[in-house]
């Protein structure tokens, strides 16, 4: 039997592990929930900006979590320009073509991180990224403490934009009724490439607080999109307090299955509960309809 | 009866390939294309005919690759025996999870999606599990004998995979002049209004499924046959589940000879990129791959083929051609 320790210190990894999933998930959903399309490239993008997080500290000594004040805003116009001179003129308004020309991107920029780093993987030496609070029957790692922390800041902040700014009402009025919000006056290219440069913004933020904890290869992005898939399956397409819930269960039963089930096979448990999802609830437990 | 002349044109011109005495670089070359074209048809059937877009076809190859290897190294099935299941196994898969996708009504991002996962869902698996080699993968033995459909020269390969490619480029063209592909293209037009008209959207989506997997765990099959060795990241990785999307694409989604031309294109375009750079530059291919396809749904969403009867139309019928084909 595992004593009530281990599985509270799991329980506890899982979350704050799960923060981390939550906000990559919420770029994710935030993309869908306007768009109505998945964003096949979030993953290489968040790779990216883990290199840039990496290369950020290492040639010019910028600390990754000072590093989110650059990242944050340049990853919002790379999105905003993917998206609107690139995604949007590309697809002619089909979602099917979106998938593709997403896919397309993700393959151009994972195999160019590929060309340009080649396969090795890279981890920063911080010098705290080793300490952290000790409550007794575990340890909370400080990075993966500040990343728990700064997730929710992050959809705070992100909750008053939607709802206090005029930006942010566009977002929801495009989101709700394209047609209408268009004939409105609202320009739906420029709010298409603003979600779309959030949600990179998002990605990049998540690549700033992986990196003290993790490590860069050109897959490493990878990983975590495959289960922010999951999450914002789980959570509901769109929805974010579904992201958040779902990352931080997502988490936890990552923690959980790779304690009882080995670690390859508890990326498999994640699966498994993403088609099961899919099949039986496509709408999320948390949004309204598929 | 003209689609069915192409297809006995182009596969009897391409069948006298070896004869003109192309060096092994070259017929190697044309033996990966037609593989990816293989592959690309099975694609095409569901993809472009259905208008169901699968970024998980891996999860065909590798099936059909692993139940080849696994019944030959195993359990001493006869090669041509094991080919088949193979090709079984590719079928079935795609009615589990066509079965499982249609009927729970999953379209669009959702299907590329689930396909996606259920790829990757195998090839962890398939890395862990003793029956396929875990992480180390199967090595089939050497024995150059048609009987165990390994050939001593280079051309034997290569009738071989274009006799497969024969055979699915017939399929294509059958499914294109029946009622079922008729079936298959109202419901990727409009699957409501199909659904509206009496046609059984599911059932069709589910069939159109199994034809695909089947034709693209063949070229999984003929994988393990030429190359001897599979694990897991070969069989299931992504590489060949946007090479089987890329091909169609770049060719022209539903046309029958557009996985062919698409995979030709593809192989050379990924050739010379490395050819460029001394074979020194991984990535590099699916960097040009990636353009191409970002370029083809921007400028030409029909492909190749689409590209090719626009010039035709505008040169038999100049006056006409602004009208040609739109959407």
């Amino acid at each position: 039997m595992l004593s009530p320790a281990i599985l509270t210190a799991a329980v506890v990894n899982g979350l704050l592990t799960g923060a981390v999933y939550a906000l990559i998930a919420l770029g994710l959903t935030l993309v869908y929930g306007v768009l109505h399309i998945i964003n096949f490239a979030h993953g290489a993008l968040l790779t990216a900006a883990m290199f840039a997080a990496y290369f950020a500290y290492r040639l010019l000594g910028i600390d990754p979590y000072l590093a989110v004040v650059l990242l944050a805003p340049a990853f919002f116009c790379i999105g905003y320009a993917l998206q609107r001179f690139v995604i949007g003129p590309a697809s002619h308004g089909d979602d099917r073509n979106m998938l593709l020309v997403t896919l397309g991107l993700a393959v151009v920029i994972e195999n160019a991180l590929l060309f340009a780093f080649r396969a090795d993987t890279r981890t920063l030496d911080l010098p705290y990224a080793l300490s952290g609070v000790d409550l007794g029957f575990t340890f909370l790692p400080l990075p993966r403490l500040i990343g728990f922390v700064t997730v929710f800041v992050v959809t705070l902040a992100l909750w008053l934009m939607m709802s206090a700014t005029d930006t942010g009402r566009a977002i929801r009025a495009v989101a709700k009724e394209k047609l209408g919000a268009e004939l409105a006056g609202i320009d739906v290219a420029h709010i298409y490439a603003v979600t779309f440069g959030l949600g990179t913004a998002c990605v990049a933020i998540a690549a700033c607080l992986l990196i003290p904890s993790y490590y860069v290869n050109p897959n490493a992005g990878n990983a975590f999109v495959l289960v922010a898939f999951t999450i914002v399956v789980l959570g509901g397409m769109g929805s974010v307090p579904g992201a958040l819930i779902g990352g931080l269960v997502i988490g936890v039963v990552e923690s959980l299955s790779s304690l009882f089930l080995g670690e390859s096979l508890g990326q498999i448990g994640i699966f498994l509960l993403f088609i099961a999802v899919l099949l039986v609830r496509p709408s999320g437990l948390f949004g309204a309809r598929a | 009866m003209r689609g069915f002349g192409a297809v006995a044109v182009v596969v009897i011109a391409m069948a006298l390939v070896p004869f003109l005495g192309v060096s092994n670089v070259t017929l190697n070359f044309l033996i990966i294309a037609l593989m990816i074209a293989l592959a690309g048809q099975g694609w095409n059937v569901l993809g472009g005919y259905g208008g169901q877009y699968s970024f998980g076809h891996a999860a065909f190859f590798g099936t059909g690759a692993y139940v080849t290897a696994v019944l030959q190294v195993l359990y001493g099935v006869d090669a041509w025996i094991a080919f088949g299941l193979g090709i079984a196994g590719g079928a079935l898969i795609g009615a589990i999870v066509g079965g499982l996708t249609f009927r729970s009504g999953l379209r669009g991002s959702y299907f590329a999606l689930v396909t996606l996962a259920f790829a990757e869902v195998l090839r962890i698996l398939s890395s862990v599990a003793p029956v396929t080699g875990a992480g180390v993968g199967i090595l089939v033995k050497l024995d150059l004998r048609p009987a165990a459909m390994q050939f001593e020269s280079r051309a034997g390969f290569y009738w071989m995979i274009l006799a497969l490619v024969a055979v699915a480029l017939t399929v294509t063209q059958i499914i294109e002049r029946s009622r079922f592909g008729v079936w298959l293209i109202a419901v990727r037009e409009n699957e409501d209004a199909a659904a509206a008209l009496g046609v059984n959207a599911t059932a069709i989506k589910v069939i159109a499924m199994v034809i695909s997997g089947a034709i693209t765990a063949a070229a999984g099959c003929f994988y393990v046959q030429y190359f001897l060795f599979i694990d897991s990241g070969l069989a299931y990785g992504t590489w060949i589940s946007i090479e089987a999307l890329l091909t169609p694409i770049i060719g022209g989604v539903g046309t029958v000879f557009g996985p062919l031309l698409g995979a030709l294109v593809v192989r050379a375009l990924g050739e010379g990129a490395q050819r460029i750079t001394g074979g020194e530059a991984p990535g590099l291919d699916l960097v040009v791959y990636g353009c191409v396809l970002v370029l083809i749904v921007g400028f030409a969403p029909r492909g190749l083929m689409g590209g090719l009867s626009q010039l035709r139309s505008r040169l038999w019928h100049p006056a006409r051609a602004v009208k040609v084909h739109h959407g």
